[in-house]
C-alpha cells in the first residue's frame, strides 16, 4: 500500500529532525523502576512549578517596572487594575514558595533512597546547582517588589559578601552597582532575574535529566534495576516512563495542583510567610523593620549565619551548610543505598538532621533572644554534625541484606485491612471491664449491666510494644 | 609534499597560540562586561555633604538624615548618658575604637567632637541593618544589661549609645562615624571633615 500524503510528510520530517527517537529514548522507552512511591512525585513537579514560574513571569514582566521610584506602584498596580493581574502575581509568588517545598522533599528523598550515591554523583551535583540557582532567582526576585523587607533581605545578603577578606567590599560593591541599594541593583537584579539566571536554570534541569536517564533512576529499594534484564534487554523489574509513569505523575499532579489552588485562591499571604507583611510598606532606606527576617525557605540558612557571634565565621558556616551537601556522595561511606537496608546509626542521624532542620527554619522567623540564640547554636552543630561525622559512623554501619530484585510493598489497602482485623483485640486489651451492677434506681432498667472502662495497665502495654516496634525499625 | 605523514607538532603550536591568543582575547572583553556594573558616574557624583539644622533637637531626641542614601543619625546625649558610657568599657570589643572607621576628631571616649552631639552612620557593622534607637534602661525584651543603646534587629549585635559594639555579638567593630564638622554651634556638616576644613 502507498503511504498516504500525511503519512509521507511526516517520515520527511522525522528523517531530518528525530522527534520520535527523542520521544523514545527519554519517554516510551526510558525503563523506570516499577516501584515508585510517593516521593517520586516531586521532580516532575519542579518542573511544573518551573513553567508555571515561567509563564506567569513571562506575563508579570509585561506590567512591572524595574525603577526604584516607579517598583512598588506596579506591582500594586498589577494586583488591582490589570484584568487578573493578582491571580497571576499570586500564582508567581505562591508558585516561589511552592518550588522550595517541592525541592526540598525531592532533596529529602535522595537522602532517604541514596539517589546521590555511585553511579549518581553528577545528578545530584547538578541537582545542587539547581538549588543554588533557584536561591539566586528567589532571592533576586523578592526584591523586584522594592517593599520594607525586599530593601533590608537584599541589604543583608549583599553585606555578606563584604564579609570576604580583602576583596569583600569592592565585590559588594560591584554587585550593587551603587553604595547603598538603590536603583542600579534593582534594574539588575531585575535581568538577572528574568533572563540570566532562568537561562542557567533551564539548562541545569537539562543537563540533571540527560545524567539520569544515562545511569537510570535510583528507586526504594535502592538496588539497579539495569542488573537483572530480560531477552529483550529491558530491566525486569522496569516499566516504559510513557505511559506508566506519566498517567501516574499526572495524579500527583492533580493533588499538588489542589493545594496550590487553595493557598492561591484562599491564603495567598500564608500568614505571612509567603508574602511577608513589612513588604507592603515600600522601601525605605533609612529604617529597618521592627522584625527581619528572610522568606521561610531561607531561614535554615539564616538561623546558622545567625548563630555564629562572628561576621566572617558566620557567613562561613552559611556558606558551609550548602556546600557541605554538594560533598554528600563522598561523605556517605555505606555501599548500601536506601534506608530500608541501612543500620539504624543512620535512621537516626537522619532524623536529628530533619528535626535540626526544621527547627533552625523555625529559629530563623523568630526575633533574636539568648535561648534562640542558644538553641541555633545547637541545632547548627547537629547540622554540621550530620555531614562532618557522616565518614565516620556510615563506615561501621550494620546494614541489612539488600534484596536482588525489586520489593513488593504491602500495598496501603491491604495495610489497612490488617489495622481493621487487630481493632477488636486492641479494644479488648485498653479497656476491662468494669464490676457488674445489679442495681440501679431507676425501675425500668432491672438486672445486671456490664460495661467497659480505660485499663491504665493494658494502655501502658500498648503504649509500650509500639515504642519497641518504632525502636526496632530504627535499628 | 612530504612523504613523512602529517607535521602534528605544528599543528599543536598553532593550536596552543590560538588557544592562548583567544583566551587574551577574551580577558580583554571581559574588562568592558564586569566593570560596567561598577557604579556609574551618576552614582558617584551622588555623595554631596548635607547640612544639618540642630537647634531644634530636643535633649536625647535622635534625628535621621540621609548622606549617600544611608541613614546618618545625629543623637543629643544627656550628662548621664555620657557618665554611663564611661562605665561599660570592660563589656565592649574595642572600647578605644582602635579597630572602627571614624575622623581623628571623634577617635575618643566618647565617638564625637561635642560629647553631647552624637553623630553615626546608622548601619550595623554586621550586615548593614539600621539599628533601633533603645535610650531606655533594662527593658524587658533585651534584659537587665541593657544600659541604652542601638540593638540591630536582624541579627541581634548590640551597640552603646556611643556607637562601641559590645562583646558577644555577631557586629565586629563600632559605628561608623562619618566626617563632619560644625558650621555654627547649632549647624552640622555631614560628609566634610573638620580636619580638611582647617588644613
Amino acid at each position: 500500500m502507498k503511504p498516504s500524503r500525511l503519512a509521507e510528510c511526516g517520515n520527511w520530517v522525522l528523517d531530518r529532525f528525530p522527534v520520535t527517537k527523542f520521544w523514545n529514548d527519554h519517554m516510551a522507552h526510558y525503563y523506570a523502576p516499577k516501584n515508585f512511591n510517593i516521593w517520586y512525585f516531586f521532580g516532575s513537579l519542579a518542573l511544573l512549578v518551573l513553567v508555571n514560574q515561567i509563564l506567569t513571569g513571562i506575563l508579570l514582566t509585561m506590567n512591572y517596572k524595574p525603577d526604584a521610584k516607579l517598583a512598588f506602584d506596579s506591582v500594586e498596580y498589577i494586583m488591582r487594575d490589570v484584568p487578573w493581574g493578582w491571580l497571576v502575581r499570586y500564582m508567581h509568588s505562591t508558585g516561589a514558595s511552592a518550588f522550595f517545598i517541592v525541592i526540598y522533599l525531592h532533596m529529602f528523598r535522595a537522602l532517604l533512597y541514596g539517589s546521590f550515591k555511585h553511579p549518581r554523583e553528577l545528578i545530584w551535583i547538578f541537582g545542587m546547582l539547581l538549588f543554588v540557582a533557584l536561591m539566586a532567582e528567589a532571592f533576586m526576585g523578592y526584591l523586584l517588589p522594592w517593599g520594607q523587607m525586599s530593601f533590608w533581605g537584599a541589604q543583608v545578603i549583599i553585606s555578606l559578601f563584604s564579609a570576604i577578606p580583602v576583596i569583600g567590599d569592592d565585590l559588594s560593591l560591584w554587585i550593587r552597582g551603587d553604595y547603598v541599594i538603590a536603583d542600579a541593583t534593582l534594574n539588575r537584579f531585575f535581568a538577572f532575574h528574568v533572563i540570566a539566571v532562568p537561562l542557567v536554570l533551564v539548562m541545569l534541569v537539562f543537563m540533571h535529566l540527560v545524567a539520569l536517564h544515562e545511569v537510570g533512576s535510583n528507586n526504594p529499594d535502592g538496588i539497579e534495576i539495569k542488573a537483572s534484564k530480560d531477552p529483550w534487554g529491558h530491566p525486569v523489574d522496569g516499566i516504559p516512563f510513557h505511559p506508566y509513569y506519566t498517567v501516574k505523575d499526572l495524579v500527583g499532579v492533580g493533588v499538588f495542583l489542589l493545594f496550590f489552588a487553595t493557598v492561591i485562591f484562599y491564603m495567598p499571604e500564608m500568614g505571612g510567610y509567603f508574602l511577608e507583611h513589612a513588604n507592603f510598606i515600600p522601601a525605605d532606606p533609612m529604617k529597618t523593620p521592627e522584625h527581619i527576617a528572610p522568606v521561610w525557605y531561607f531561614t535554615p540558612f539564616y538561623s546558622i549565619l545567625r548563630a555564629i557571634p562572628d561576621k566572617f565565621a558566620g557567613v562561613i558556616g552559611m556558606g558551609g551548610s550548602i556546600v557541605v551537601l554538594f560533598l554528600m556522595p563522598w561523605l556517605d561511606r555505606c555501599k548500601v543505598k536506601s534506608i530500608r537496608y541501612r543500620g539504624g546509626i543512620f535512621k537516626k542521624a537522619l532524623f536529628l538532621f530533619v528535626i535540626s532542620f526544621l527547627a533552625l527554619g523555625y529559629l530563623g522567623t523568630q526575633p533574636v533572644t539568648p535561648l534562640a540564640t542558644t538553641m541555633a547554636r545547637l541545632f547548627t552543630t547537629i547540622y554540621f554534625g550530620f555531614f562532618l561525622l557522616m565518614p565516620i559512623y556510615t563506615r561501621w554501619e550494620k546494614t541489612k541484606l539488600v534484596p536482588r530484585r525489586l520489593t513488593k510493598v504491602k500495598s496501603i489497602e491491604d495495610q489497612l485491612h490488617e489495622i481493621e482485623e487487630q481493632i477488636p483485640a486492641l479494644l479488648e486489651e485498653i479497656t476491662e471491664v468494669k464490676p457488674a451492677i445489679t442495681e440501679i434506681g431507676h425501675p425500668a432498667f432491672k438486672g445486671t449491666f456490664f460495661s467497659r472502662r480505660p485499663n491504665p495497665k493494658g494502655i501502658a502495654h500498648v503504649l509500650s510494644r509500639v515504642v519497641t516496634n518504632l525502636k526496632r525499625s530504627l535499628d | 609534499m612530504n612523504n613523512k605523514g602529517v607535521d602534528k607538532s605544528k599543528r599543536q603550536f598553532l593550536t596552543s597560540a590560538l588557544t592562548v591568543v583567544g583566551a587574551v582575547g577574551s580577558g580583554y572583553l571581559a574588562v568592558p562586561f564586569l566593570a560596567q556594573m561598577q557604579p556609574s558616574v551618576k552614582a558617584m557624583a551622588a555623595g554631596a555633604p548635607v547640612e544639618v539644622d540642630i537647634s531644634k533637637i530636643e535633649d536625647g531626641q535622635l534625628i535621621r538624615v540621609a548622606w549617600r542614601g544611608k541613614p546618618v543619625w545625629v543623637l543629643n546625649r544627656q550628662p548621664e548618658v555620657l557618665a554611663t558610657l564611661k562605665t561599660l568599657d570592660s563589656e565592649l570589643r574595642d572600647p578605644q575604637s582602635n579597630d572602627s572607621i571614624q575622623p581623628p576628631s571623634s577617635k575618643n571616649a566618647v565617638r564625637s567632637q561635642r560629647p553631647e552631639i552624637f553623630v553615626a552612620v546608622g548601619l550595623c557593622t554586621h550586615l548593614g541593618c539600621s539599628p533601633t534607637f533603645r535610650p531606655e534602661i533594662a527593658p524587658v525584651d533585651l534584659g537587665d544589661k541593657w544600659q541604652g543603646g542601638f540593638f540591630c534587629p536582624c541579627h541581634g549585635s548590640w551597640f552603646d549609645l556611643a556607637g562601641r559594639v559590645y562583646r558577644g555579638v555577631p557586629a565586629p567593630s563600632n559605628l561608623e562615624i562619618p566626617p563632619y564638622r560644625f558650621i555654627t554651634d547649632t549647624r552640622i556638616m555631614i560628609g566634610e571633615s573638620s580636619e580638611e576644613k582647617s588644613a
